[in-house]
This record gives structure tokens, sequence and C-alpha cells, in this order.
């Protein structure tokens, strides 16, 4: 993705380089990223991602089997049963479901991963060193951005394909294509949410000099954005745009701006887009109808199930902005650290 | 001085003009750093101040200068890891700032207070230097096995940089910086916490890599006897400025305050013996000043303007103890240190080299002269 951005002036310096006898050609975020991934797979962090993402598994799964095994016979036409392993939980806690507990984690993974990226080169005096060795200044940021993505990539990958597997073999509930599309998209759309957590994480760590303050920075931002975000945003709407409209319309209009408003928390995207690329029966109202007769029309509507371009199409817009999101944060940090000085 | 393949002396430039570096180059080789009005600003503090800057092919060079005199950025700007505000350098033929990577492919970097990832051994931190450096898997074991070997270190390579000393971290950081085989090395503050013995053998080992593998080397250092034993030619770094370019001699020769210092000893019994040999001293041409010896010293110092005349008034001293029967026992010429030729250099500006009296160059000098 953004890994592949690079200024207009290290174009013109890629072009000027003459090849040198005795050496491979090599790019330098490929080497960066081969050893972050090393360092990675055998650092504590990835340990803990493990047990995290394992437990993303296996609790809700463990309900999950349950609640299919009860309600398959009683609707043997269920749509999407198969997804229904990652949309289901526990109805006494609503979060052990799959797609809750990736929502809930997955900034948390994307932090993990890169707020010491650049300010622990920094601190531990390598980075000088790195600098100075024949690469360009963004391969060590790419390369980083691109191990962390792949590692949690790898694990998120191999975790739902467990689920799958427990689900096809165990359960014996057979997708179909449209379910695996579905699935892919979804797992698709986490990894740009991962990747803005990732991004986020980055660009601490190039702005915050010590690593600890980096983390609690970090950790301190996801955890109001996921408590009080919602709040916030909510009062903020209220204020911004009170529904005090005299006719309905213009009340339809008030509230569309809160809703607005209430989508600038990157949590409220993602979990938009997962409810629905993993239902098709969800047709949710996700945006509130612009007009009295629009919303009549939505009341009488019959549930239907989406098809998944149909899907697809309802969440563009979120994830689109998801994309944006993800793009600017890793060019802020892709900026902040082209202009750093190397000694500071 | 030492090393093979030393330059051609270079008339000291004292205030560096972009004609009398050219007019220096004149029958040298092609330097392999060049600067030229190389400047760098912080906000409204200049870290370097217009420098013009040679060091040519086959020497050690060394700059000079105390902390935060502009060393660090110098070298940082040198190897494209820093933007000049103004003028422009060149280095092995090529601007840093252009072309940074080539730069950096061709010149080993030690920088200040070199680290290493702690969790990898030496070794695997020499390797993901020679990966990032494009060395094949071959070419760079040999080149790794090589370098350890130079700095001492093959008994320890293998293991994590975490249990090494600093003095083993900062020739792990010579040997990460020789392994890219480069043309020209800049070290920065190569020989900070290292024991008295590592640094021997530290320089040493420098010496044998000019002359080994005919590099260049650009230090910098604020711990003058180690530049002075081993620099060709030494810059005097202040204030982001080079106030001062040339040997250990030339240097002396510009920034001395145009007196020499000679020690004599007299072995004296009585008062009157003690009053006789001072006005001896100080009737004998060209002496400035006389020092008498404190309480239980017999060692005067003698003091003489022009620097120049030194030789013959120590014949003059000699004639004239043995005419008054002073029983003479040593009698010495004092050569200023670098240390002192630094202090002198960054505490008056270095234009006009006459007319301050000052005496503490004299009363510091310490290295003599073996006559």
């Amino acid at each position: 993705m953004s890994a592949a951005t690079v200024p207009a002036d290290a174009t013109v310096e890629r072009e000027a380089r003459p090849p040198v006898e005795g050496r491979v050609p090599h790019s330098g975020w490929r080497v960066i990223a081969a050893k972050e991934l090393g360092d990675h797979l055998l650092s504590v962090r990835f340990i803990v991602l493990l047990v995290v993402l394992g437990l993303a598994a296996a609790i809700p799964l463990y309900f999950a089997a349950d609640l299919i095994r009860a309600a398959a016979p009683q609707a043997s036409a269920a749509p999407a049963v198969f997804l229904a392993l990652f949309t289901i939980g526990s109805q006494d806690y609503s979060f052990l479901r799959v797609d809750s507990f990736v929502a809930i984690v997955a900034p948390l993974l994307g932090l993990a991963f890169a707020f010491d990226a650049i300010n622990g080169e920094r601190s531990e005096g390598t980075l000088p060193r790195l600098l100075a060795q024949p690469i360009y200044r963004d391969d060590v940021i790419n390369g980083k951005f691109a191990a962390g993505l792949a590692v949690i990539g790898v694990v998120l990958v191999a975790v739902i394909g467990i689920i799958a597997g427990y689900g096809i073999f165990r359960l014996g509930i057979v997708p179909d294509s449209e379910e695996v599309v579905r699935l892919v998209a979804w797992v698709a759309v986490t990894f740009v949410y991962v990747g803005l957590w990732l991004a986020f994480g980055l660009l601490l760590s190039v702005v915050v000099r010590r690593a600890a303050t980096s983390a609690l920075v970090g950790f301190g931002i996801w955890f109001v954005l996921t408590i009080f975000g919602g709040l916030i945003l909510d009062i903020i709407g209220r204020a911004v745009s009170p529904l005090t409209g005299s006719t309905i319309e213009e009340q339809i209009g008030q509230a569309q701006t809160q809703q607005f408003i209430s989508r600038l928390l990157p949590g409220q995207l993602y979990s938009e887009v997962t409810a629905v690329l993993l239902d098709p029966r969800s047709n949710p109202q996700l945006d509130l109808p612009g007009s009295l007769g629009q919303a009549q029309q939505a009341a009488q509507q019959i549930p239907t199930l989406l098809a998944f371009d149909q899907s697809l199409l309802l969440v563009m817009p979120q994830v689109v902005a998801l994309v944006a999101l993800t793009v600017l944060c890793f060019g802020l940090a892709y900026v902040a650290f082209m202009r750093q000085e190397v000694r500071a | 001085m030492t090393g093979a393949g030393a330059p051609p002396t270079e008339a000291p430039l004292v205030e560096p003009a972009v004609d009398a570096t050219q007019a220096a180059d004149a029958g040298r080789p092609e330097p392999v750093i060049r600067t030229r009005r190389l400047t760098k600003k912080y906000g409204t503090l200049t870290a370097v101040d217009r420098l013009e800057l040679a060091v040519y092919p086959g020497e050690i060079f060394g700059l000079l200068g105390q902390n935060g005199a502009g060393k660090t950025t110098t070298i940082l700007m040198l190897l494209g890891l820093s933007e000049p505000t103004d003028g422009e350098a060149s280095v092995m033929g090529l601007d840093p700032a252009w072309e940074p990577r080539e730069v950096k492919r061709r010149v080993g970097y030690l920088p200040d207070a070199v680290g290493f990832y702690g969790n990898m051994t030496g070794r695997q931190n020499l390797r993901y230097t020679a990966r990032l450096n494009g060395l094949r898997r071959g070419d760079a074991e040999t080149a790794i096995d090589e370098v350890l070997a130079q700095v001492g270190l093959s008994d320890r390579a293998d293991d994590r940089v975490d249990t090494y000393s600093r003095g083993m971290r900062q020739r792990l950081g010579i040997a990460d910086a020789l392994v890219k085989e480069p043309d020209l090395l800049i070290l920065d503050e190569p020989t900070t916490s290292i024991d008295p013995i590592g640094v021997v053998e530290i320089l040493e080992l420098l010496r044998r890599l000019v002359h080994e593998r005919g590099l260049s080397i650009m230090l910098s250092s604020h711990l003058l006897t180690q530049v002075q034993s081993v620099c060709d030619r030494i810059g005097i770094f202040a204030a982001g400025r080079l106030i001062g370019v040339g040997t250990v001699d030339e240097l002396a020769a510009q920034f001395g305050d145009g007196s020499a210092v000679i020690e004599v000893g007299l072995d004296l019994t009585s008062a009157a013996d003690v009053k006789r040999a001072g006005t001896t001293l100080g009737a004998i041409e060209s002496v400035d000043s006389v020092e008498a010896p404190g309480p239980g010293g017999a060692t005067w110092r003698v003091h003489v303007r022009p620097a120049d005349v030194e030789r013959r008034v120590r014949q003059d001293i000699l004639v004239a103890a043995v005419d008054k029967g002073l029983n003479l026992t040593a009698l010495r010429p004092i050569v200023p240190s670098l240390d002192d030729i630094y202090r002198s250099a960054v505490e008056r500006p270095p234009v006009k080299p006459a007319g301050l009296k000052r005496k503490s160059i004299d009363r510091t000098a310490t290295r003599r002269r073996p006559e």
C-alpha cells in the first residue's frame, strides 16, 4: 500500500545511481522488513499477540458453536450460517464475538507493534548507524510498517483460518462462495484497520521521543476513543447541530450532521463495515433517511438478503474513509520522519 | 608524523577563502572531502558557519573541537544525513545532498555514541549492515570475519551485544564502518569510553588501515593528545567555524603568541646565586622575561621573543652559565602542545596572531621536543 510511496526527489536520486560492481541490487526496505519481522517473531509482544488472538478465536467459538448447534435445526435455511461463526457469541457477554473482539484488539496490536519503531532505534543509538547505510530514509519506515502489518496479518489470517476450519470440520458448516468472499473482504478491511493503528503508532514513534511516552499516549488515545469517543462525538454532534428544526426535514438534516460527526471515529467506521460485510441479512439503515418519504419506505421494506456487491456498495464510503485515514496517518509519519534531524 | 603517504603540507588557512583553498589545490590529488561555504543553521543558531575544508586521499584528518563546536553536524552533512542550509559539500566527488546513497555506500561512518541491537550478536549486527549494503552472502561473511579480527572481537563475535562493554561496542562500531569496505572512514569520537590501552590499539588500527587499505580517515575528537598522535593534519573547530588547519607544527606557528620558552635547570645553593642567575638570564638579548623557580624547584623558565631566535638564546644561556660559573643541569626548549594551541586558538580570534601578551600558553606547555 503506501509503502510504495516515494517522494519526488528520491526518485531522481534513484535514477542517478550507477550500478556498483560486487554488490547485488537490493531494496533496503525488504532487508529492514526481514530483520524487523525476525525481531517481532522472537519478541514478547508476538506471544501476547498469539495469546490475544487465540483467545479471540477460542472463547467466542465456544459460545458460537453451541448457539449454532441449537439454532441450526430450526432454521435449516438460515442464511450465512458460516459467517455466524464470526458474529455470534455469548448471549451474556456481547463483546465475546470474533468480530467485536478483533475490533477491540486490532488497534492495540497495531499500536503494540509500532509505538517504539523509530524512537526505539533512536534511544538505542542505532538510528544514525542505520541511516548511514546506503538505503533511502523512507526504507526504514516502510520496512517497519510492512513488517508490523505482515506479522499481525499472518496471525490474523491463521486465526480466522482456524475458526473457519473448526466450523467446517467440527460443526459441518460449509461456506458457500459468497460467504468466503465476504470473509475475505472483511479480512482485507481489518488489514486496513490494523494498518491505520500501525501507522498511528509509527507516527507517535516518530514524533514522541521516548518509547514509554509514545506507548502511553497511543494507548491513552485508544482508550479515550473506545470508551468515551462515542460519547464525546455525541455531545459535539448535539452541540453543533441540535435537533431544533421546526419541520421534519430540518430535523432529518440536523440528525444527518450528527451522524456524520459520529462517523469521525475510525472504530465506528470499522464496526459499520463489519456489520454489513459479515451479515447479509442485516440491511442496517446505515444512513439516516434523507426525507420523510424515504423513512416510510424503509419501514415498509421487506427484509431481504443482500448480495455481496450490494453490501460492498453500502459500506464503500466507510471503507474509503478508513483507507484515507490510514494513508493520512502513514503520510504524516512519513513526512515527519523525512524531515526530522537524525541527531536530536 | 605518522602514516604512510602523508600529504604535502599545506599553508595554514587562517581566514578560509575560496581562492586560497583553490590555490592550495595545485599539484595535489583530488580531495576526498571538500566543502565550500558549508553552512548549517538551526533557527537562529549557526551550527556550522561557511566551512571550507579539504581532506586528501590517504591522510588522517582530525577535527578538533569542543562539544557543540559543530563537528557532528559537519559530519552529518558530509553523509547526506542532514541538509546544509547553504554551501555545498563533495565527498568522493559526489554531492551528499543529492546522492546520499552512493556516498553512504563508499563511506564508513562511526556515529558518536554508536548503538547496536542488544538482542543480536555482534556478528548478526554486522551481517545486517552487510545486507543493507547489498553484499553477497559469501562476501559478507568473509568481510565480517576479517573486520572482526581487525578490531580484535573475533572471540566475542557470537555473544549478544548486550553483554559487551562500551569499549567493545566502540570497536564493533569501527568494524561496522569497515564491513562495507569503504574508501573513506568518518569516525565521530572513535576513542571515547575506551580504556587507554584500547585507545592505543584503536589508533594503531587506524594507521594500519590507512597503510594497508589506502583508506582516508576523518575523525573528530575533543581528546587532543590522541588527535595529535594519529592525525596527519588537524582542523580546529570553534563555534561552527574552522579556525585553523594544518599539521601540529603549522598550527603552533599560527597560534603561538610569538614567544618561545626555554626551561633552564640550575643547581644553585645560595640566595646570592639565585639573584645573580636572574640578572644573568634577564640580560641575554631577546629574553622577554624570566620566571624564577618556586621554593625547592630548580627549573627556571625563560621567555624568548620573537620565537624564532630561541635556538640562539639557548646557546647564549649555555655560554653565560659557563662564564658566570652557574651550575647548569638542564636546558630544553618547550614546544607548545596541541592542547595549548587549541586553547589559545579557541580563546581568541585567529586573525591577528600578534599583539596579545598572554602567558597561559607558556605555563601549560608540557610537550618537550626530544633534542
